[in-house]
C-alpha cells in the first residue's frame, strides 16, 4: 500500500488519513485508500493478487505497443493481389473448415475448351471436376483436364521474372518495353510481333486487336503446334470461309472416322464422347439397344476411338487417302481420282458405302484433325453428299477468335525474323523454340531479335532464347475467358491467388501495351463482358466493340445492376446460357478434284511415319506433369518415354523384337529426308504395318525436374511438308538399348491366347447379343451358384448399404482420365520411371487390353477393361493379413487401415486381380511445401510400408453420409459419385446401393451382360462389368456360329436362365474355381 | 533296430561299419572333444574361416541397415510379386533347421545311437538356421518396427489379439515355439558336457562361464536321473514340432488361392523338403568339420551313410510331391492350375524349373550306390545340389507361382536386387559365424552321449564326465 500511494505522487493532497474522500481527483487517488483497497480485495478476490502488480499501466502499454509493431512487421510481406487482407469479421456463410467449395471456371489448350468446377478446400483447389452444366463437359473431364491441376503446384515452375535467366524485377522489364513500345509508336508497330498460342478467348483476342490498333503495322501470329490447321484449312477450301463443324453423335446411325479420334482428342471430345456413348449401350430390352450405332474406324495410328470401333482397320497414311478417296467415289463424288482402295481393304470400303447410303442423313463421315486439308474437303463433301449436314452435323463460326493458317503465318514470322525485320517480339505462352518442326529455326530467328519477351508457365526451351521471360500464371490463378467448341462463353475464374507474386495472366501483360498497368485480369475479363454481353446477346455476328469506356447512360446504376446479376449468373454457372453458335449456311464451293491432286504421294519406299501429339504430355507443355507421365498411354501402355511405334510385322522385318520381357529395348535411328532422331522401338499390335508412330513432346531439355531427358524429340524429324505424315523414312539398328516403362506387357503371344481361354472380357455381336442376352453368364455369374458354397457369407449384406460398381465394358475408350482423376483424388504418389520399370507403379485403377485374334493382324479386336479393387464380399486379402489391417465394413467394401498394416504384402499376392498397391519406398512427398497445397484433406497420405488400394472413394461416401443423417434419410443414388465416374466421359462406370432397387447400379446388376471377373474363385466382386457388345455389319464378319438356337428365353433377372449356361463366346471349358 | 547291446548296435549286421571307433574309453573321449575347445584353441585355420564369415556376417548388418534406411524397395519385390528373396530364404533357412530337430528328438526317441554324436552340431545348426531364418519375417515388413503388431499385447486399437485367420500369424508361434523349445532342449543336452568343460578348463575365466552354465551339475545320480527325464519330456516335445512348424510354413501358402500354392499335399511336402534340405545341410557342414578336427572316430561312415540314406528317401518323397503337383495341375481340370503348370515348365523361369529338377530329384539318385554313398566327396557334392536345389524348389514355389496369377494384365516379372543377394549370403555369414563360435566355445560332440555308447555303458558314466 505505501508504495502504492508513492506512485500516486501526483496527488497533491497531503497524505494524512481522512475518515471518507468524498471527492477525489483521480482513481489512483481513490485506490490508494486501504478501506477502498480492502472493499476491492473483498469484492474481487480472484484479482486481488494484481493490485500490487508492479507492471503499471503505462509499462504494459509500452510492451503492448512493441509487440503490436513487431506482429505487424511480420505482416510486411508483399501480396499480390492489391485487395485488402483483413480477417473475416463476420465469417462467410459457405466457408466451413473440412467442407470443400466447388467454383466454376474454364480450362482451355489451344481450340479444346472445357468448362469445369473445381473443389476448394480453405481456398486451395484441389480436384478438376466437369461442369455438368456446360456443353463441352457434362460432367466429365479429360486425363489432361485432370492433370492440369498438378501444373499449378509444380516447384519447377517458373516464379519470377528473368533477363537473360537472371531474376530481375517486373518493373524492369515494363521499361524495356516501354522503350521498344515508344519506338513502334514511331513506327506504327512495323516491327512488334506477337506469337501467341490459338485465341479462343474473346476478352484476349479482343485485347490483341486493341493493341494491333495501337499500332497498326503490329501483326499477331497464332501458333497452335497440335492444333486444327489443317480442319481449317480444309474448312476454307470447301466453303471458301473459315467455319467449325459441330456434330451430333447422338443422331448418327452410322460413324466413320478415317484416323479421327474424336473420343479422345480435338474440341469437343468429352462432350462427343458422352453423346456417341449414349447410342452404344447395350440395355436389355430397349429399343435403343436395336438401334446402337455402327463405327467404322480406319487408323494410321493408335487411337482410343479405335478401340471402341465396330470394325477397325489399320492402314498407312497413304492407304487411308486411297481409302477415302474409293468411298467418296463409291458414294458417287468426283473426286478426279479412281477408286484405288488397298486390295485387302476393298471388302470393307464397299460394305462401308453401302452402310453409309443406306444411313444417309444419319451418318457421319469424319477425318482426323492430323490428315490433309483436302480429306477434310473430301469429308465436307461425302457429308453433304449424304445429306447430312443440318442432321448430324451443322457449321457454325470458329470459336477461334482469328482463324489463319497458322503454320504459314507462323513461317513467316521466322522468315521476318531470320531477315531482321522483327524488332519486338512477345511471345504469350507455347514454346515455339520446342514445338516449331526441324525446318522452321525459331530459336535461330530469335538471336536477331531485338527484343524477345515469353509469356510461360516454365522457364522453357523458348524462354531460354528470349531476352526476358515472364512467369505466367496458371489458369486457376488468373481470370480469363473462351468459347467452347459450340461457342459457349466460358469464364476462366480463379480459384486462388497467385502462388508466387510475379506471374502474369497474358491479359495482364497485353495492358501493358495498353498503358494499363493498373487493370487486373478481372477488370479486363469483367468490361470486356459488360460492353459486348448485350451485342452478344442480341444474337447479330459477334464483333467486340473496340470503342472507348463503358457509356454510362442515364439508366446507369439500372444498367450497371442488370449486367450485376447477369454477371454473377456466368461466374456461378461457369458459362453463359445460351451463347453457344447458331449454325450458319455454308455452299460447298471449293474444286475437290483440284484439291485432291494435291494430296501427297508416298515415297515408292520406306517406312511411313505418323506423327502425332502424346495423348498424355500432348505437345510438351505437360511434359513436367508426374501424374501424366505416368499414366499408361492408352494402347502403348508406355508410361515416362516415347518411342518408336511398329507393328510386330514390322518388328519383326526391323529385327527388334524382344525374346523376353525382361529384355531391354533396342534403340532405332529414324532416317526422313536426311533428318535423323533416335528412339526406342515399342512393338503394339494393332499398328498398322510397314508405318512407324512418333509421339511430339519429349526430348525436352527444360521441361523441369519431372520431364528433363525423358524420350526423344520427334520434331525434329518435322518439316512443311512432312508435319504431321512423312514418307521414305529409313530404319537402321543402332545395336544401343533402353529400358521402357510399359505397364502391361504387350508382347506375350500367350496373352491373346490366355484371354479367349478365360473369357476375362466377354463380348458377342450385336445380333448374337439379341439372340442370347445372357451370353455373357456363366455358371459362376449365376446367383444360385452362390449358395453352392461350403462357406458362409461372414456378414449379412441385405441390410443398409450395399455399395457396387459396375463398369460397362461397352462404352469404355481407354482414355484414362480416370487413372488421373483417382490420382488426383486419392493423393496417389508418382513413382517414376525406374519404379515403374519395377513394376510399382501406384494407380489404384489401370485399364486392362486384351487383344484378339493374330497378333500379327493390325486390324484385330482390342478389349478394354478397367480394373480396380473389386470389393469381394468374400476377400482374399483380408484372410491372410495378420494385423487385420484391411477388413470389410458392414456396407462391403473392403477397407484399409493404413494405421494398422505392418506391410506383410500378403494380402496383394493373395488378390486374384493384382490391384492392390505397396509403398515400396517412401514415394508420397513429405517435403515439398508447395505440393502440399494441392493434397485431397480428406485421404491420407501414406507413408513407406504399408499397402493402399481402391477404396470406392470412400471418403465420398462418408461425406455424403454426414448430409444424409443431418436430415435423417438414406443416402440418394447418385449423391455418391466416385471420381473415376465423375471424370468418364463415356459414363462406362456407375456406381452405388445395389440394396436400393431403384439405384442404376441395381438396375444395370441386373442387365443379362453383367458378370463378375473371375467370379468361378467365388470371392463375390462387388465390381461386375456389362459384356461388351459390336455391332458388326454382316457382311464383315462372317457369323459365328451363332447363338440362335439359344434365342427365346427369360428376362433379364438372373435366376431365370437356368439352361443357357453355354453362351456363344464361352467355348468350352470354364473354370471350376477353387 | 531292437537291439539290446549297444556295442553290436553299432556293428550293424548289414554295413559292417562302427558307429565310433575302436579302442575308446570314458577318457579318450572326454579328452579328444573337449581338446578342440580347451587344448588346441585358436587356430590359424578357425581364425581365416571366422574371419571370412564375420565379413559376410557384417555384409548381412550393413544390408539390413541399407534396407531399414530405404524400405524393401531395395529388393526386386514389386506390385504382383510381393515375396520374393525374403521368404524364400525365410522357408529354406526354417526348412535347414528341421534335421536338427529330427536327429536329437526323433531319432533319440527312436533309439536310433547313431545320431550320438551328430546331435549337438546338428541342433546347434537348427538353432543358427532358426536364426538366420527369423530375421526374413521382420525385415519383410514393410514397417518392422511394427513387428510386434503381430503379437497379442494390450493396446489401444481394441485389438488385443491380431488376426488369428492369417497363416502368418500362426507362423509367428511356430516360429517362436520351435526356436524357444530348441535352444532349451539344445542347452539341457549340454549340461553334462559343460560341467565337464568347467572341470578340465584351465583359466580362471573358462572355469567360471561353464561353471555358471553348468548350473552345478555333479554328476549325481539324482542329476542324471532328471537330466534323463527332462530330455526325453523335452525330445518328446520337439517331435511334433518338426512336423508343426513347417506344416504351418506351408499353410503361409496352401490357405492362399494362388494356383501354385492352393494345394492340399503341402504339408507333407514341405516337412520331407525340410528333412532333406536339413539333412543335406548337415552333410555339408559335418563332412568339413570332421576331416579339419579328425573326427573320423566320431562322426564315422556309418554316420554319413545313415545320413546319406535319409536324404535319398525324403528326396524321393520330395521328387513324389512334385510329379503329384504337375499331376494335380492336369488332374484338377482347372485352367488356372494347368496354365501354372504350363508356366513352371515353360515360363520364363524354365530353367529354375529344370535346375530344381537336376538338384532335387536327379542329384540324390546317385545315393543308391553303396560305393557313393560312402564315398565323402560325392556325399558333399551331392548336397551341396540339395541344398541348391532346395532354394530354387522355393523360388519356384514363390516366385514363379506369383508372377502369372489369374490376370494376364497383372503379370509381372521379378529378380533379386543387390541388396537381396547381399542380405542372403550375409544370413550364410551370420550363420557360419555362430557354428565358428560354437565349435571354438563349446563341445560340438555330446561327450557323456558318446560314453554311452562305450562297452560296458549303463547309461550313466560314472561320476559324470566330470573327473575322468
Amino acid at each position: 500500500m505505501t508504495d502504492h500511494s508513492a506512485r500516486s505522487s501526483v496527488s497533491p493532497m497531503p497524505t494524512t488519513p481522512q475518515p471518507e474522500p468524498a471527492h477525489w481527483r483521480g482513481i489512483e487517488r481513490l485506490l490508494a485508500d486501504p478501506e477502498a483497497q480492502a472493499a476491492l480485495v473483498e469484492a474481487f478476490p480472484r484479482q486481488a493478487s494484481l493490485l500490487g502488480d508492479a507492471l503499471d499501466r503505462r509499462h504494459f502499454l509500452k510492451i503492448m505497443g512493441a509487440s503490436f509493431g513487431l506482429a505487424g512487421l511480420t505482416a510486411c510481406s508483399a501480396y499480390p493481389d492489391d485487395g485488402k487482407i483483413v480477417p473475416y469479421v463476420k465469417a462467410p456463410e459457405e466457408i466451413v473448415p473440412g467442407k470443400p467449395l466447388f467454383y466454376a471456371s474454364t480450362f482451355s489448350m489451344g481450340e479444346q475448351v472445357i468448362g469445369v468446377l473445381v473443389e476448394s478446400h480453405m481456398g486451395r483447389p484441389t480436384k478438376i471436376e466437369g461442369n455438368p452444366d456446360h456443353p463441352a463437359s457434362l460432367g466429365a473431364t479429360d486425363a489432361l483436364t485432370q492433370a492440369a491441376l498438378l501444373t499449378l503446384y509444380d516447384p519447377d515452375r517458373s516464379q519470377t521474372t528473368r533477363y537473360y535467366g537472371d531474376a530481375r524485377p517486373y518493373e524492369m522489364f515494363l521499361r524495356d518495353l516501354r522503350k521498344a513500345l515508344d519506338r513502334h509508336r514511331a513506327d506504327q508497330g512495323a516491327g512488334l510481333r506477337i506469337l501467341t498460342e490459338t485465341v479462343v478467348s474473346p476478352a484476349l483476342g479482343f485485347q490483341l486487336q486493341r493493341v494491333l490498333a495501337a499500332f497498326p503495322k503490329a501483326k499477331w501470329v497464332q501458333y497452335e503446334p497440335c492444333g486444327r490447321n489443317l480442319a481449317r484449312a480444309g474448312a476454307k477450301l470447301a466453303f471458301g470461309r473459315y467455319v467449325a463443324s459441330q456434330y451430333r453423335f447422338e443422331a448418327a446411325d452410322v460413324v466413320v472416322a478415317l484416323d479421327a479420334d474424336f473420343l479422345a482428342a480435338g474440341p469437343g471430345h468429352v462432350r462427343y464422347a458422352q453423346d456417341f456413348s449414349r447410342r452404344r449401350r447395350a440395355r436389355f430390352g430397349q429399343d435403343a439397344t436395336k438401334q446402337m450405332s455402327r463405327l467404322y474406324m480406319v487408323e494410321c495410328t493408335l487411337t482410343s476411338t479405335g478401340t471402341v470401333a465396330d470394325h477397325r482397320i489399320a492402314v498407312r497414311p497413304s492407304e487411308l487417302i486411297e481409302i477415302a478417296n474409293a468411298i467418296a467415289v463409291g458414294l458417287g463424288i468426283a473426286t478426279g481420282r479412281p477408286a484405288q482402295p488397298p486390295a485387302a481393304h476393298a471388302k470393307f470400303v464397299e460394305t462401308v458405302v453401302k452402310d453409309l447410303q443406306a444411313h444417309a442423313g444419319k451418318s457421319l463421315f469424319l477425318v482426323g484433325d492430323y490428315q490433309p486439308a483436302a480429306l477434310h474437303f473430301l469429308a465436307h463433301a461425302i457429308n453433304a453428299k449424304l445429306g447430312n449436314v443440318g442432321q448430324t452435323l451443322f457449321y457454325t463460326d470458329t470459336p477461334e477468335v482469328a482463324p489463319t493458317d497458322q503454320e504459314a503465318e507462323f513461317r513467316q514470322l521466322v522468315a521476318e525474323m531470320h531477315a531482321g525485320a522483327v524488332e519486338t517480339l512477345i511471345i504469350l505462352g507455347g514454346n515455339p523454340a520446342y514445338t516449331a518442326p526441324a525446318d522452321v529455326d525459331f530459336a535461330g530467328g530469335l538471336q536477331k531479335v531485338k527484343l524477345a519477351a515469353h509469356l510461360s508457365l516454365y522457364f522453357d526451351e523458348t524462354s531460354a532464347h528470349c531476352h526476358w521471360h515472364i512467369p505466367a500464371s496458371h489458369f486457376l490463378e488468373c481470370w480469363g475467358d473462351a468459347r467452347a467448341h459450340d461457342g459457349t462463353v466460358s469464364v476462366q475464374q480463379p480459384l486462388i491467388a497467385p502462388l508466387y507474386r510475379e506471374t502474369k495472366s497474358p491479359l495482364e501483360l497485353l495492358a501493358a501495351f495498353l498503358e494499363e498497368f493498373n487493370q487486373s485480369s478481372e477488370e479486363i475479363v469483367r468490361n470486356f463482358w459488360q460492353r459486348n454481353l448485350a451485342q452478344l446477346k442480341s444474337g447479330k455476328a459477334f464483333t467486340p466493340s473496340v470503342s472507348g469506356p463503358v457509356r454510362i447512360g442515364r439508366n446507369a446504376v439500372g444498367l450497371q445492376d442488370e449486367f450485376e446479376k447477369q454477371w454473377r449468373r456466368t461466374l456461378h454457372d461457369g458459362y453463359l446460357a445460351g451463347s453457344a453458335f447458331t449454325p450458319v449456311e455454308v455452299q460447298l464451293t471449293g474444286a475437290l478434284a483440284e484439291a485432291m491432286a494435291t494430296l501427297p504421294k508416298p515415297a515408292p519406299s520406306g517406312f511411313e511415319v505418323v506423327f502425332r501429339p502424346d495423348p498424355m504430355i500432348y505437345d510438351g507443355r505437360f511434359a513436367n506433369n508426374g501424374w501424366l507421365q505416368e499414366t499408361p498411354k492408352p494402347r502403348s501402355k508406355l508410361t515416362w518415354d516415347n518411342a518408336v511405334i511398329v507393328s510386330p510385322r514390322t518388328g519383326a522385318e526391323l529385327g527388334v523384337v524382344r525374346k523376353h520381357d525382361t529384355e531391354p529395348y533396342p534403340v532405332v535411328e529414324v532416317e526422313v529426308g536426311g533428318r535423323r532422331v533416335r528412339g526406342a522401338a515399342l512393338i503394339v499390335p494393332g499398328h498398322p504395318d510397314n508405318t512407324l508412330t512418333m509421339h511430339l513432346g519429349y526430348g525436352r531439355e527444360r521441361a523441369g525436374s519431372v520431364g528433363n531427358g525423358a524420350g526423344f524429340n520427334a520434331n525434329l524429324l518435322r518439316t512443311a511438308e512432312n508435319l504431321w505424315m512423312a514418307s521414305g523414312a529409313k530404319v537402321s539398328q543402332t545395336g544401343e538399348t533402353t529400358r521402357l516403362a510399359c505397364t502391361q506387357m504387350h508382347w506375350e503371344i500367350e496373352a491373346a491366347g490366355a484371354f479367349r481361354r478365360r473369357q476375362l472380357v466377354r463380348e458377342a455381336t450385336l445380333t448374337e447379343y439379341l439372340s442370347d442376352p445372357q451370353f455373357a453368364r456363366t455358371e459362376f455369374d449365376d446367383p444360385k451358384a452362390r449358395k453352392l458354397t461350403l462357406f458362409e457369407p461372414p456378414d449379412d449384406y441385405t441390410q443398409g448399404y450395399a455399395w457396387g460398381m459396375v463398369v460397362d465394358l461397352n462404352v469404355c475408350t481407354g482414355c484414362q482420365a480416370c487413372v488421373v482423376a483417382c490420382t488426383a483424388e486419392n493423393n496417389i504418389p508418382i513413382v517414376g520411371k525406374a519404379e515403374v520399370l519395377r513394376e510399382r507403379e501406384m494407380h489404384w485403377i489401370r485399364i486392362d487390353q486384351y487383344y484378339a485374334g493374330d497378333p500379327n493382324d493390325p486390324n484385330l479386336a482390342l478389349h478394354l477393361q478397367p480394373v480396380m479393387c473389386q470389393h469381394c464380399e468374400m476377400a482374399p486379402c483380408e484372410l491372410v493379413c495378420p494385423v487385420a489391417a484391411t477388413t470389410h465394413s458392414p456396407e462391403g467394401i473392403n477397407e484399409m487401415t493404413y494405421n494398422r498394416c505392418v506391410g506383410t504384402k500378403y494380402c496383394a499376392n493373395n488378390c486374384p486381380y493384382k490391384v492392390r498397391r505397396f509403398n515400396f519406398l517412401h514415394y508420397s512427398d513429405y517435403d515439398t511445401p508447395v505440393l502440399k497445397l494441392g493434397r485431397n484433406p480428406d485421404v491420407t497420405v501414406r507413408t513407406r510400408g504399408v499397402m493402399e488400394k481402391c477404396t470406392y472413394c470412400i471418403q465420398r461416401i462418408n461425406a455424403a453420409r454426414i448430409e444424409a443423417e443431418k436430415e435423417d434419410r438414406r443416402i440418394l443414388d447418385g449423391e455418391v459419385i466416385t471420381a473415376c465416374q465423375a471424370v468418364c466421359p463415356t459414363q462406362a462406370i456407375i456406381f452405388g446401393d445395389i440394396n436400393d432397387p431403384n439405384s442404376q447400379v441395381a438396375q444395370l446388376r441386373k442387365e443379362p451382360t453383367n458378370y463378375g471377373l473371375l467370379a468361378e474363385l467365388n470371392v463375390r466382386p462387388r465390381t461386375t462389368y456389362l459384356a461388351k457388345v459390336r455391332n458388326v455389319h454382316p457382311d464383315l464378319v462372317p457369323a459365328r456360329q451363332a447363338a440362335s438356337s439359344h434365342s427365346g428365353h427369360g428376362g433379364p433377372s438372373g435366376d431365370n436362365h437356368p439352361d443357357n449356361s453355354t453362351p456363344a463366346t464361352t467355348t468350352g471349358s470354364h473354370a471350376s474355381g477353387h | 533296430m531292437p537291439e539290446s547291446n549297444v556295442f553290436e548296435s553299432s556293428q550293424s549286421p548289414t554295413s559292417r561299419l562302427p558307429i565310433i571307433g575302436p579302442g575308446h574309453t570314458y577318457a579318450s573321449i572326454n579328452e579328444k572333444i573337449s581338446a578342440i575347445v580347451l587344448q588346441r584353441g585358436t587356430t590359424f585355420g578357425w581364425l581365416v574361416g571366422f574371419g571370412i564369415s564375420f565379413m559376410i556376417f557384417m555384409m548381412m548388418l550393413g544390408s539390413i541397415s541399407y534396407l531399414l534406411y530405404k524400405g524393401v524397395g531395395v529388393w526386386g519385390i514389386n506390385n504382383r510379386v510381393g515375396w520374393g528373396f525374403d521368404i524364400i530364404n525365410f522357408v529354406w533357412w526354417i526348412g535347414i533347421g528341421h534335421a536338427g530337430t529330427l536327429i536329437s528328438a526323433i531319432l533319440l526317441l527312436l533309439h536310433q545311437k547313431w545320431r550320438t554324436s551328430i546331435n549337438r552340431f546338428a541342433e546347434a545348426m537348427t538353432l543358427f538356421a532358426v536364426a538366420c531364418a527369423a530375421l526374413f519375417p521382420v525385415l519383410h515388413l514393410g514397417r518392422p518396427w511394427y513387428a510386434y503388431f503381430l503379437f497379442p499385447y494390450p493396446n489401444t486399437m481394441g485389438m488385443y489379439f491380431p488376426q488369428f485367420r492369417s497363416p502368418l500369424e500362426w507362423d509367428v508361434f511356430a516360429v517362436s515355439t520351435y526356436a524357444s523349445v530348441s535352444l532349451v532342449f539344445w542347452y539341457v543336452g549340454l549340461i553334462p558336457d559343460l560341467a565337464t568343460m568347467r572341470d578340465r578348463a584351465r583359466s580362471w575365466f573358462a572355469k567360471t562361464v561353464y561353471g555358471f552354465f553348468s548350473l552345478g551339475w555333479r554328476g549325481s545320480a539324482r542329476h542324471w536321473h532328471r537330466y534323463e527325464s527332462i530330455y526325453l519330456i523335452l525330445a518328446g516335445l520337439s517331435t511334433p514340432l518338426v512336423l508343426s512348424v513347417h506344416t504351418i510354413v506351408s499353410f503361409d501358402f496352401a490357405v492362399s488361392i494362388i494356383p501354385g500354392w492352393h494345394a492340399t499335399f503341402f504339408p507333407p511336402y514341405f516337412v520331407a523338403g525340410a528333412i532333406y534340405a536339413g539333412f543335406a545341410m548337415v552333410l555339408t557342414l559335418t563332412i568339413p568339420v570332421r576331416w579339419a578336427y579328425s573326427l573320423e572316430d566320431f562322426i564315422t561312415d556309418k554316420h554319413l551313410e545313415n545320413m546319406g540314406l535319409i536324404t535319398l528317401v525324403t528326396g524321393n518323397m520330395v521328387g513324389y510331391a512334385y510329379i503329384m503337383e504337375l499331376f494335380y495341375g492336369w488332374y484338377s481340370a482347372n485352367e488356372y492350375e494347368q496354365f501354372m503348370v504350363h508356366n513352371r515348365l515353360f515360363g520364363p523361369y524354365w530353367p529354375l524349373y529344370v535346375g530344381l529338377i537336376v538338384c532335387n530329384i536327379i542329384a540324390p539318385q546317385f545315393l543308391w550306390s553303396k560305393r557313393i554313398r560312402r564315398n565323402t566327396w560325392w556325399l558333399f557334392a551331392i548336397s551341396m545340389f540339395v541344398s541348391v536345389g532346395m532354394w530354387l524348389e522355393r523360388y519356384v514355389i514363390i516366385v514363379v507361382s506369383l508372377h502369372r496369377t489369374f490376370l494376364p494384365s497383372g503379370w509381372g516379372t521379378y529378380a533379386g536386387t543387390f541388396w537381396d543377394w547381399t542380405l542372403y549370403i550375409g544370413t550364410m555369414g551370420f550363420f557360419l559365424t555362430l557354428l565358428f563360435l560354437f565349435i571354438r566355445l563349446l563341445p560340438m560332440i555330446s561327450m557323456s552321449e558318446m560314453q554311452m555308447l562305450l562297452p560296458g555303458a549303463t547309461g550313466v558314466p560314472e561320476k559324470g564326465a566330470a573327473r575322468s
